[in-house]
């Protein structure tokens, strides 16, 4: 088989993969959305509504066909973008979604960077100082990283720094009378303020972000670090290594520009992994800190029973979660030329 | 099948290699500090949770509005909540509630695991195409959105919060499984029972899963620190056990409104939540380092 042919089965495969898993999601939020409700039209039209509405509301629904046809008619409306109107917002879902998707992205992208950051060097430290006193401590920091409820976590930063500290702003993303100055044009604040030069709004709402976003980059450090921990042991128990030490490399030589270069590749997923974790452990800290994003967006239409905007919801974060996932196997598959030969 | 009928007098000889291999297995685990934290933590727990009625300075469920938001006393050594229910006997009765959810979703996810996992393994074809697709849609698939949306549709409460763990928590058993009953599926006993005219049936179920239990029952550990923070987070949404149950997530979501002025109601389940689960965390640390064969053979 020639070279080019073979890429191309490759990534046809690949695509063929993504379509499979993202058409199983949908078929879990259709499941969940049609299937396990008791009567999804009782819960739109409401216990009190007359025999004409109800049967209205069952046709348009579709309710009448059987259910596979109602599952393709789905997948359809997905496809075009449609993913239903939120009752409590009156928008259609969609709308709501990609209002709300830039604030999580934002807080979401600053806690992969603060966990990356920090949590690297530390799996490193704890793999070169591996069973000493520094492997120890670091260890035991990522297991409280692992055990802790998030939530608890932020309510307590809430408690201690904004309450008996003073040192940052509280829920929210920016003083209330700072809210809709800025024009929105990324949906991301720091950038819309920075491009606005209110330099004012943009430190007011840095305040407002540093402790979620400590949260969560401590969130996804726990991961990343117990990660590049056991992937660096690994690295440094190579032959490679003790050769470049016996030429007479440095020490940090040998670390990073041996050994950690090598575990950079694996890194790269378990990067991409933890970021689609991020968006996920963001529903929890978007209520706490009542930031406006998908999370508290999904958090608030649950008690409105607004069963559309929450599956909408569900099924972008999925979205994302799913191509984060194929996209770490694809950038697995570049960076590793082991990978691209040893495969069938 | 077992080596019991080889030996002359087998049972003793068994006996006698399982309890010599138990006590250096205890003996090696007992050398692992934070492991036996972990493990005083877990006891602790079921011992709450089995001695509850007796631990509890009061009665968990009944309001007392004299001592409404109570601050920390030798009454109330944690303090009241905002009914002056006292916090410290709530705390003893949930841990009954976070074993309930922890049980129902173990017992559940990780028999469903093992089966698909070992079918998978052993049977092979299409069969396990299928299985591994689907497997792979769940583990691909945000395992919190997931459940919020799972008991939004179904009501909240317990049981359903502890069906919506196990929908998203037997992926990975089943893939445990199934890497395991490939390397089994070819060896040479297995392969000397299919001989012997042993059906699928019975390889699976007597050669196949018990190669896969130590890895299931490590994984198991480590899961149950997970579920313990899943079910909470449900809890704190307003979605696992309803009041006026006193299960820790939903009491720290009573308590959020007072934070600032009563900052114990909702701090000290919190750090119950905490506790429990690096407890099963640091026990499944160790137990991974004794158990998993992988890291044992280098030894």
């Amino acid at each position: 088989m020639n070279r080019s042919l073979r890429l191309f089965i490759d990534i046809a495969s690949w695509l063929l993969s993504v379509a499979i898993t993202l058409v199983g999601l949908a078929a879990l939020t259709f499941f969940i959305g049609r299937v396990l409700p008791i009567d999804p039209v009782l819960s739109i039209v409401g216990e009190k509504a007359t025999p004409e509405v109800y049967q209205k509301v069952y046709l348009e629904l579709g309710l009448d066909k059987p259910l596979w046809q109602q599952f393709i008619e789905y997948l359809g409306k997905l496809l075009r973008g449609d993913f239903g109107t939120s009752f409590s917002t009156s928008r259609p879902v969609l709308t709501d979604l990609v209002n709300f998707f830039p604030a999580t992205l934002e807080l979401a992208t600053i806690g992969l960077v603060i966990g990356v950051v920090l949590g690297v060097p530390m799996g490193v430290a704890s793999a070169y100082w591996h069973e000493k006193w520094p492997d120890h401590v670091l260890r035991v920091i990522g297991l409280v990283g692992y055990s802790v409820p998030i939530f608890w976590l932020g309510l307590v930063g809430l408690f201690v720094f904004y309450y008996l500290l003073d040192w940052v702003s509280g829920p929210g993303q920016l003083d209330v009378f700072y809210v809709g100055v800025v024009d929105r044009v990324t949906g991301s604040i720091l950038i819309d303020s920075a491009l606005a030069g209110e330099w004012e709004i943009f430190a007011n709402a840095v305040s407002h972000m540093i402790l979620p976003a400590l949260l969560l980059g401590y969130y996804s450090l726990a991961y990343i670090s117990r990660m590049t921990r056991s992937v660096m042991l690994d690295q440094l128990s190579r032959e490679f290594v003790l050769t470049a030490r016996l030429k007479g490399a440095s020490e940090f030589r040998v670390v990073a520009g041996h050994a950690l270069r090598n575990a950079a590749i694996p890194l790269v997923t378990v990067i991409a992994l933890s970021y689609g974790g991020l968006l996920e452990g963001s529903v929890l800290v978007e209520t706490i800190f009542s930031w406006p994003g998908i999370g508290n967006y999904i958090y608030s239409s649950l008690f409105a029973a607004d069963m559309n905007a929450v599956l909408g919801g569900t099924l972008l974060v999925g979205i994302v979660f799913v191509l984060l996932n194929m996209l770490s196997d694809v950038l697995y598959r570049v960076l590793d030329p082991r990978s691209r030969e040893l495969r069938r | 099948m077992s080596t019991t009928e080889i030996a002359a007098d087998p049972r003793h000889a068994v006996r006698a290699a399982r309890w010599a291999e138990f006590k250096l297995f205890a003996r090696r685990f007992m050398r692992n500090p934070l492991g036996v934290a972990g493990l005083v933590i877990v006891l602790l727990l079921l011992f709450a949770a089995a001695f509850a009625p007796w631990l509890a300075t009061h009665d968990p469920y009944l309001p007392n509005l004299t001592s409404r938001l109570a601050a920390p006393s030798a009454e109330y050594w944690f303090g009241a909540d905002e009914l002056g229910r006292d916090i410290y006997s709530r705390l003893i009765y949930g841990s009954r509630l976070t074993l309930l959810i922890v049980a129902l979703v173990i017992v559940t996810s990780a028999p469903v695991g093992l089966i698909i996992g070992a079918v998978s393994g052993t049977v092979g074809g299409w069969v396990d195409a299928v299985f591994m697709r689907i497997t792979d849609i769940f583990l691909a698939v945000p395992k919190l959105l997931l459940a919020l949306a799972f008991v939004a549709a179904l009501g909240p409460g317990i049981v359903n919060a502890a069906l919506a763990i196990t929908l998203t928590a037997w992926p990975p058993y089943a893939r445990l499984a199934r890497a395991e009953a490939l390397v089994v599926r070819n060896s040479d006993y297995v392969n000397a029972a299919r001989l012997a005219g042993a059906s699928e049936f019975r390889i699976i179920v007597f050669h196949v899963i018990p190669m896969c239990l130590s890895s299931v029952i490590v994984r198991m550990t480590f899961d149950m620190a997970g579920i313990i923070l899943t079910a909470a987070g449900l809890g704190f949404i307003g979605l696992g056990a309803q009041p006026p149950l006193p299960e820790w997530g939903a009491m720290i979501s009573t308590g959020r409104k007072f934070i600032f002025d009563q900052w114990w109601i909702a701090t000290i389940p919190g750090a119950a939540i905490f506790i429990v689960s690096l407890g099963f965390n640091l026990l499944g640390d160790a137990l991974r380092d004794l158990l998993d064969p992988h890291l044992r053979q280098r030894k």
